[in-house]
């Protein structure tokens, strides 16, 4: 083995000795330099892979969704609204769409009815999302009342059960036939909840749903990259808030490091003393110094890493559901596929990493370019 | 053991753990995409637009088609009421309305 190899495996062998003697010291910075990283990592693998996800399942959605307001609020739209649409060049198709929301009293949960566009349910049977059939314990076969308009139940039978695996947009969903929505709801023959369009130029988009407007006044259209575009400023923002409800712990790190940068202890300079009068250079001193911030710094980076990789994709993300179930009672139990950026480790590797470790070095290297004498008195 | 054997040789541990999560990463994002696909056409089969993450209410629900006024419309000048609204942003189409494109 070569000579420097050799010096520099005698220089950690030191570092390691002088980190256990601050047994205390070392393992606080270390637990809430892991807890740093912790967090930065949960909330970069969660929300990296929530978009990633998003992005990948809501491309589908309709190109356009066209919406009727009065005065402000929702309105059902006629169905002939579709033939003055059909006008615009660049449609290429329109459906009318029904759907809305149903209270359950007894379990406290909001629930999504909808009609499929291409109607493959049966009267009297629903389909229901894998979070209903969790949250009643019911299963196929089974038959769920549901108050209608007026007050009084309906019954129907469960045929079907949506796939867990795409609870992410279906767990509350209710998909019953469109003639028994319309007994169940008293929405009229003639009227939709919306329409949905598909357009043949995701480039023409905006200029269609300008054209909507024109043509009918009382609509929104609502296109499909603004949906894209919600998702993306949803998941931003509320990144932010978990990364808030965190910066106590990541100030605590900050008081840390900035206590180690700003100066080393009576016993820390006083080691570094005896290490000059005996004999070390200041290149060794420094060299000791860096061991030290890639021995901490290291362990914690990995170590924050992989139990966030371990909270967010084994654990589903436990820490952060609150934050993100709010008050809903049914929450969608749904396992992240793990979407991990090389970039952003990187980023987070080069932002913690590199910051302490020459935190570290920089006070060793101001006492160590002192005299031994004076820095031993 | 030597300590600077044992420094480097947990380095390498926890690398190594930290490069097996890589790959499991890898293989199941992989797998998600054909998850993800079979979403995908439920969404385009029913024309879905929304997560069902937070179903407390219509704005929360179905945050990309609502509006400003529906987390106020219960009754005038009153609060929002559900926690979630005041941990999402209003949807991006009337922050930067399509129509201010042209």
């Amino acid at each position: 083995m070569s000579r420097s190899i050799e010096r520099q495996l005698h220089l950690i062998d030191f570092t390691v000795g002088s980190i256990l003697r601050r047994k205390g010291k070392n393992g606080a910075l270390l637990l809430v330099y892991t807890l740093v990283i912790f967090v930065l990592a949960s909330v970069l693998f969660f929300t990296r892979s929530l978009r990633t996800e998003v992005a990948a399942v809501l491309k589908n959605s309709p190109d356009i969704i066209v919406q009727r307001t009065l005065t402000g609020r929702y309105q059902f739209i006629p169905v002939r609204y579709a033939d003055s649409l059909r006008s615009i060049r660049g449609i290429a198709s329109i459906a009318p769409r029904l759907w809305g929301y149903y209270y359950d009293g007894g379990f406290g949960a909001n629930y999504t009815l909808m009609v499929p566009t291409i109607d493959t349910v049966q009267s009297g049977t629903i389909d229901i999302g894998s979070g209903i059939a969790k949250l009643r314990k019911i299963g196929i076969g089974d038959i769920v009342p549901l108050i209608g308009y007026d007050g009084n139940p309906q019954t129907f039978t469960v045929a079907h059960i949506l796939a867990d695996e795409s609870a992410l947009v279906s767990a509350d969903l209710i998909l019953m036939s469109e003639a028994d929505y319309r007994v169940f709801s008293r929405i009229p023959e003639g009227y939709a909840t919306d329409l949905i369009l598909t357009a043949r130029n995701p480039r023409e988009f905006p200029t269609i749903a300008e054209k909507i407007t024109r043509l009918l006044p009382d609509t929104r259209p609502i296109v499909k990259n603004e949906i894209l575009r919600t998702y993306d400023a949803v998941f931003s923002w509320r990144a932010g808030i978990i990364m808030l409800l965190f910066t106590v712990v990541i100030l605590a790190f900050f008081i840390f490091s900035f206590d180690k940068a700003t100066g080393l202890s009576a016993e820390e300079r006083k080691e570094i003393g005896i290490l000059k009068a005996i004999g070390w250079e200041t290149g060794d001193v420094l060299a000791m110094k860096f061991w030290e911030g890639i021995a901490i710094s290291l362990v914690a980076f990995f170590l924050g890493a992989i139990i966030a990789y371990a909270h967010v994709f084994f654990g589903g993300g436990f820490l952060f559901a609150p934050i993100l179930k709010g008050w809903s009672t049914l929450y969608p139990s749904f396992t992240l596929a793990a979407h991990v950026n090389a970039g952003d480790l990187f980023a987070l590797f080069f932002l913690s990493v590199v910051p302490y470790t020459i935190a570290t070095i920089a006070p060793a290297w101001r006492v160590a370019v002192i005299d031994p004498d004076a820095v031993m008195r | 053991m030597r300590r600077s054997t044992f420094m480097i040789g947990t380095g390498v541990v926890l690398a190594a753990i930290a490069l097996l999560l890589l790959v499991n990463a890898g293989v199941g994002a992989e797998r998600a995409t054909i998850a993800d696909a079979r979403t995908g056409s439920l969404v385009a089969t029913l024309g879905l637009t929304d997560l069902a993450l937070f179903t407390e209410a219509s704005y929360t629900r179905h945050p990309s088609l609502t509006d400003l006024n529906t987390p106020f419309q219960d009754s005038p000048l009153s609060f929002e009421h559900f926690p979630t609204g005041s941990l999402m942003q209003p949807p991006a189409s009337l922050v930067h309305p399509h129509v201010a494109k042209y």
